[in-house]
């Protein structure tokens, strides 16, 4: 039997970045820090892959954790993490499972579009909330920890980057136990065939249902997470261009295993960052070459150069 | 009352623009089963070939009503130069992968799209107000509107009823509409299925850049204009069923309307007004307006 490696990578990992955390340079732990919340988003458009249905609307969710995160800093003056991180998860999964009773009727392009349309409504809102600071966003400021204050500088960074890596590890672990399950499993079987696996006596409903909550608190926990590294939300967040790259970098990273999406938004994240430096109008055309790329040789994405080579030896 | 009229015209102005971006994606998407992002992208190209060649015309001191015509063949060639490459030069490599796959790579032209324009145009915007107020303009009641207007407006409806004519009554029309219904069987009929999903593309290309040019002078061409309209022509075609003329016709009147009461009666619903009425129509009619009952396939 071939022991699958994925989970001792993962706690390796995870420990090796919470250890190197101190000694990293400060971009070098920013870039850590937001492609490991762009990775916890991809992991939940991963599943929806699996499933055979694609969101062009994640976005709606992101946006909605980093405001639940940002609202509460705002309005109720509560800028503790861990309550912010709570907060995203609650009001993601409400609005998920509110959602999901309609959305899980829908199928292909219009599962796609439907949800474009309720992440497009959100930004609709958001636009033209002036309490919420309209299309300009708000900065927030998260600067306790269960409690304890970490306010100062060096402290207070590590504390969010540490939040994120375990948050990180936390979701890898999950989906990969999800995956493992009895209800994981039925994932790919309806991407291949929706139908039997109705005959097979089980509900296909559901399981999209609760596969489409699951990526939507992970994109409120990345959106959350995203809001307190980067200190700033605005309604961009639900513009469908956003959810456009959640696409991307799903595609990009293969559904495979659960260290692809991490491994896909950090390459993501570092050409980003050079990208926005070195070239800034011609990064849109490097991505949309990339992908169609990927789409055409490596339809398994990424992941899949590292599965091919183990078959082969 | 004036209040209303205003919004009926206001509504009937805005739906014309809506139809214009709007009906070449659904010709697309009713012949080729993708749903084309890149659409936006055509838009913007042809909203940019227009502002800078009528641009051009005006500043050489040549005759300002010749603009029109200007904009009309910059659309044209757009469509002309744009449509026949992204068709030949990628999409006849994906016909027959997942419909989903499809809007990916349209997804990643537009992406190549939106910064081939900055790369040509720069990122400044473009001003190119002349021909919007060249016609003069018409009173009604006590509100006025530049007669601009009822050139979308005529635009909207000249396409419209040119494209149902071709479908229905020329011969063309309707190896299309048997592309449509069955494409193998046609195929081996010997329809040139190829050299029909060559000219869709080319026209719905065409037609794209021309909804963007006819658009330049009501705007500032800038970047991002792409991707705002994209969104907004897929709201109307999926309202009205993916594919269907009448459909679009249908859904661009009722957004249009809509948006145009949210605009006079609750402005800070503006953009938020258009999506929930998708969502809406999508909950009701999961498959928009005017849509066919599909077999489901084991």
């Amino acid at each position: 039997m071939n022991r699958d490696p994925t989970l001792p990578i993962l706690v390796a990992v995870s420990v090796i970045l919470l250890a190197a955390g101190p000694f990293l340079p400060r971009w070098a732990m920013f870039l850590i820090n937001v492609s490991l919340c762009y990775g916890i988003v991809v992991l939940g458009m991963m599943l929806l892959m699996r499933t055979g249905v694609v969101s062009f609307g994640h976005g709606l969710y992101y946006c909605l954790g980093a405001y639940a995160a940002g609202t509460l800093d705002q309005v109720c003056k509560i800028s503790d993490m861990a309550v912010m991180l709570v907060a995203a998860v609650i009001v993601t999964a409400l609005a998920s499972a509110a959602l999901g009773l309609l959305l899980r009727k829908y199928r292909d392009i219009f599962f796609a579009m439907l949800s474009l349309a309720f992440s497009m409504i959100l930004y609709g809102l958001l636009v033209k909330t002036s309490s919420l600071g309209s299309s300009d966003g708000f900065n927030i400021a998260a600067t306790k920890i269960a409690g304890f204050t970490v306010a100062g500088t060096s402290v207070e960074r590590y504390v969010r980057y540490a939040l994120t890596v375990v948050c990180a590890f936390a979701a890898g672990a999950f989906m990969y136990r999800y995956l493992n399950s009895h209800m994981g499993r039925l994932a790919e079987a309806i991407r291949d065939n929706e139908l039997r696996v109705e005959y097979m006596g089980a509900s296909v409903r559901n399981v999209i249902h609760v596969n489409y909550m699951i990526s939507a608190v992970l994109a409120g926990v990345g959106g959350a997470l995203a809001a307190i590294a980067v200190g700033h939300i605005d309604p961009e967040m639900a513009y469908w261009t956003t959810s456009g790259e959640f696409v991307f970098v799903g595609i990009l990273s293969g559904t495979s295993s659960i260290l692809a999406p991490f491994l896909g938004a950090f390459i993501f994240e570092t050409i980003r960052s050079f990208a926005y430096e070195y070239s800034p109008n011609t990064w849109q055309m490097a991505l949309g070459i990339t992908m169609l790329v990927v789409i055409m040789f490596l339809p398994g994405g990424l992941w899949s150069l590292f599965t091919r080579k183990r078959k082969a030896a | 009352m004036a209040q209303l009229l205003a919004v009926l015209i206001d509504g009937l102005i805005y739906s014309s623009w809506l139809f214009i971006i709007a009906v070449g994606l659904t010709l697309i998407y009713g012949v080729m089963k993708i749903l084309n992002i890149a659409h936006g992208s055509l838009y913007a190209l042809g909203a940019y070939s227009a502002a800078s060649l009528a641009g051009y015309w005006i500043k050489q001191g040549y005759p300002p009503m010749g603009s029109y015509a200007v904009m009309l063949v910059a659309a044209i060639l757009v469509g002309l130069i744009a449509g026949p490459v992204i068709e030949r030069g990628l999409l006849r490599f994906m016909y027959g992968k997942d419909e989903i796959v499809l809007v990916l790579v349209t997804y990643a032209v537009f992406l190549i799209l939106e910064d081939f324009v900055k790369l040509v145009w720069g990122v400044d915007p473009y001003f190119i107000a002349q021909p919007y107020g060249l016609l003069g303009s018409f009173d009604i009641g006590d509100l006025t509107y530049p007669n601009y207007n009822l050139v979308l407006f005529g635009a909207a409806v000249f396409i419209g009823v040119v494209l149902a004519w071709v479908l229905t009554k020329t011969r063309q029309g309707k190896m299309l509409l048997a592309v449509i219904h069955d494409r193998e069987m046609s195929g081996a009929m010997g329809i040139n299925v190829g050299r029909v999903y060559f000219i869709t593309f080319t026209v719905g290309a065409m037609l794209g850049a021309l909804g963007g040019a006819l658009t330049a002078p009501m705007i500032s061409v800038q970047p991002g204009i792409g991707a705002e309209t994209i969104v907004l022509a897929f709201a109307v075609v999926v309202i009205g069923g993916l594919g269907s003329l009448p459909g679009a016709a249908l859904a661009a009147l009722l957004v249009g309307i809509v948006r145009a009461a949210a605009v006079h009666y609750r402005p800070e619903l503006d953009l938020f007004s258009i999506y929930l009425v998708m969502a809406v129509v999508l909950i009701m009619r999961p498959k928009g307006l005017f849509s066919a009952q599909e077999a489901r396939k084991i």
